[in-house]
């Protein structure tokens, strides 16, 4: 069993249900144990360091404040509260003034922190800690003649570049192929979505997601998979949004990694929230359940 | 463009370029060098009043106001490509975020663009319960911004609500009164250098 502090993020509970649901089970059976940060706030995201810096840090760190007590790794499944995580920690180890401004602001707060957190995203623990081979081992229902377009977003692969090619990445299709699964050949596996802009800009973000959809679909991907809430939200809620307003018809599944992971491990829909993703997966899945 | 150059060499110039130099993210703007990797990289440029590599000129140009009440970077959509290809490793993104904070310190924040209205709403939403609360947040900003677009986007979460994805009431941390301690004291140092 492997252990890790296991930060959820808020579109875990809320509009990334499918992802908040699908990870422990998961986990479980690749023998993680993920154990959820008490009491863990909102990273701030991409809004707050856009408002106010110091503040967004702060917010940030008490998270890692927090984690350091446990000595653990701290995993995150979201890559928007991984990329904050990950440069407010950066920021904070850089800076000397910034060190002590956090922590003058944590002490109000009780707390301290000395910079010993590991922020990691959970794609990055399942291929490196885990691996693909370990995973293959354990695949009771392989997903043979299932073709997955792997779309890593930007923030799992940027501005991070430690973990896998910002541009050409690979790690989600070789954890796809793991499955017995075909992971399709696309140029757009690494593009942006448009991420809260389709709150702000819908047009823009619509514009996007309308690529994506086509280029994966184009290739020949029954399925897409994910590990972004904020993608997963904009190509699976959104998707009728786009085929209104370009005349279009995608009716193209948009799944969690850990979600197709539980299916071939052999885990219940039920426990896995396939129920939740609006743009129903269960036809193309039902050979595999 | 002759009053351009005579703003270029006043001591606001200096000033501009510096403030955002002292800001999280911004530090490395002075070895930019123009190639316009950064503009040819983004996925909304064409939207970008000032395109990226063009805003980076006007930090440094010391054209403040016009680029701080501008939508350009309000259409990051924080993709990093421009981050991972600068040849200069200026972190372009990290940029249109200081400035983003510079426009929202100084109120320049344009109504042209509701992005600003959606962070500011967000970074509420999340400081006061602790965690975002989606559904509180979205309706907020439809209020502050347009009712009717409401209605437009009801389909999309009515069918977040049907799939248990909204849920009604907000998640809450317990350390509330902690979490206030330590931004107030944060937002009283007066921001990050």
């Amino acid at each position: 069993m492997k252990y890790y502090s296991y930060f959820p993020g808020c579109s875990a509970e809320s509009t990334a249900s499918p992802l908040g649901i699908s990870t422990p089970p998961t986990a479980k059976a690749l023998d993680m144990d993920l154990i959820e940060l008490d009491d863990w706030n909102c990273c701030g995201s991409t809004p707050y360091g856009s408002v106010n810096k110091l503040e967004a840090i702060s917010m940030a760190l008490r998270n890692l404040a927090l984690a350091e007590k446990t000595g653990l790794d701290l995993v995150t499944s979201c890559s928007n509260c991984y990329v904050i995580l990950y440069e407010a920690n950066a920021h904070f180890k850089e800076s000397v003034a910034l060190r002590e401004q956090v922590n003058e602001a944590l002490a109000a707060g009780n707390l301290t922190y000395q910079g010993g957190v590991r922020v990691r995203h959970l794609a990055e623990v399942l291929y490196n800690d885990i691996g693909p081979e370990a995973i293959k081992a354990k695949v009771s229902k392989s997903l043979d003649g299932l073709k997955v377009a792997s779309y890593y977003g930007c923030q799992l692969v940027r501005p991070n570049v430690e973990f896998d090619d910002p541009e050409s990445p690979h790690s989600l299709d070789d954890l796809v192929t793991s499955l017995g699964a075909e992971a399709i050949s696309w140029p757009l596996k690494s593009r942006c979505c448009g991420s809260s802009l389709i709150m702000s800009e819908q047009d823009v973000a619509l514009g996007l997601v309308s690529k994506l959809l086509s280029s994966a679909q184009g290739n020949g991907a029954q399925c897409i998979i994910t590990p972004c809430p904020l993608c997963q939200i904009n190509l699976d809620a959104y998707q009728s949004k786009v085929n209104g307003k370009f005349k279009t018809n995608y009716d193209l599944p948009v799944l969690f990694p850990t979600q197709l992971i539980g299916i071939a491990l052999g885990i219940s829909p039920a426990e896995l929230g396939l129920n939740r993703n609006i743009v129903s997966p269960m036809k193309v899945l039902a050979p595999y359940l | 463009m002759s009053s351009t150059m005579v703003k270029a060499s006043t001591v606001a110039a200096v000033s501009f370029v510096d403030e955002v130099r002292s800001i999280p993210g911004g530090e490395s703007i002075y070895s930019c060098i123009q190639c316009g990797v950064c503009t040819g990289s983004c996925p909304t440029a064409s939207r970008w009043d000032h395109p990226p590599r063009q805003a980076i000129a006007m930090v440094r140009a010391g054209l403040r106001e016009e680029l701080l009440s501008s939508n350009s970077m309000w259409f990051c959509a924080s993709c990093y490509t421009c981050t991972v290809r600068c040849p200069r490793a200026i972190k372009p993104a990290d940029i249109m975020h200081v400035l983003e904070v510079l426009a929202i310190k100084d109120g320049l924040s344009t109504k042209r663009s509701k992005t600003p209205v959606m962070y500011k709403t967000f970074v509420d939403s999340a400081k006061s319960n602790g965690r975002v609360y989606e559904v509180g947040m979205m309706l907020k900003l439809f209020l502050k911004t347009n009712p009717f677009a409401a209605l437009k986007m009801a389909p999309v979460g009515l069918s977040l609500l049907l799939h248990k994805r909204l849920p009604l009431r907000p998640s809450r941390i317990k350390a509330r009164e902690q979490l206030k301690a330590i931004l107030d004291k944060a937002g009283a140092l007066g921001g990050a250098k």
